[in-house]
């Protein structure tokens, strides 16, 4: 059991685990949106101060900081007790596109060449990690949401809003790929 | 103790996550090249059967456990914010390789750099937060 739960596991079943965690959600009489976390977080460290736009009961929102604290237990759980020794699974085709960029083929979940610490004062982590954490903080507050209140909740209340964003999501992903990430590397 | 049954479920979406590799750099990198079906799958089939339970908890008008009905609210109209907003949102995507959830999904994993995207999406919110009224919605 515990080898079969390790292996990397297939798009369907995380698929419809995703949708069950969202009607849990439901159920449990709130909606599923990861990215309000970080106004609320900026609301409790007294951000109201600057801007009336954090000047609410950040504290009856706990249930979903609470979500956010067993997210990393999960990513904890999952890379302590569930790790299988694969890399990455990607295609043949990805990883060639990305050695052209001079990245080396998966090893483990995330690329070293980004993510170790030892590299925290090159271009591409600078970028990537401090411009791209920011830009991800900015856009799904003004989109309003980001992949889980956007893509899953919204395209799932067939709301067109939602498909602007998504749209957008693409537009946007589309051109770090194609056009900054051949920049950065 | 009525928070425990979020931290679990919380949980749950972390090893999803983590398990299906939605959390990778890399997979996020091979949807953006149209390389696999991977990521479309798991987004797609989590689409499909949330419209489903979402029609279906409309039609019967069912309501949650604390008895009240059910409601969805629907998106403010309008295209701006969606399409500026996402497309910004998009380009840190596919450079953090990492969504909003997954970045704390990672953390946990022992991706210790993903403080540091963490730090500066609360920065990011932050100053969209002062500059708002400014921008088109």
């Amino acid at each position: 059991m515990h080898q079969f739960i390790s292996q990397p596991w297939p798009w369907y079943v995380s698929g419809l685990a995703i949708s069950a965690v969202m009607f849990l959600l439901v159920f449990f009489g709130k909606n599923f949106g990861f990215s309000s976390n970080f106004r609320h977080i900026c609301a409790a460290c007294g951000a109201s101060k600057y801007s009336k736009f954090f000047d609410y009961d950040w504290r009856s929102y706990m249930w979903s900081l609470v979500f956010l604290l067993g997210t990393v237990i999960g990513g904890f759980i999952a890379g302590n007790f569930l790790t299988s020794t694969e890399a990455v699974q990607i295609s043949e085709a990805t990883i060639q596109d990305l050695g052209e960029l001079g990245l080396a083929a998966p090893t483990g979940l995330q690329p070293t060449e980004i993510f170790d610490f030892n590299q925290v004062a090159t271009l591409p982590t600078l970028v990537l990690v401090v411009l791209g954490g920011f830009l991800v903080g900015f856009g799904t507050r003004w989109a309003g949401g980001c992949t889980s209140g956007h893509a899953i909740s919204g395209l799932s209340n067939l709301q067109l809003p939602s498909l602007i964003a998504v749209i957008g999501f693409f537009i946007g992903g589309l051109v770090t790929t194609f056009l900054l990430l051949p920049l950065i590397f | 103790m009525k928070l425990i049954k979020f931290l679990l479920v919380g949980i749950l979406f972390g090893i999803i996550m983590a398990k299906s590799e939605a959390v990778s750099w890399y997979r996020i990198q091979e949807m953006f090249r149209f390389q696999a079906f991977h990521m479309y799958g798991i987004i797609g089939v989590a689409v499909v059967l949330g419209a489903i339970g979402t029609a279906l908890i409309k039609k019967f008008k069912l309501k949650d456990v604390t008895g009240t009905p059910i409601k969805f609210e629907p998106k403010e109209k309008g295209w701006k914010r969606y399409l500026f907003g996402g497309t910004i949102f998009g380009l840190g995507w596919a450079m953090t390789g990492a969504c909003p959830g997954p970045m704390f999904v990672s953390l946990g994993y022992g991706y210790w750099m993903f403080a540091l995207a963490i730090l500066m999406a609360i920065l990011g919110t932050f100053f969209y937060g002062v500059v708002k009224d400014r921008l088109p919605h």
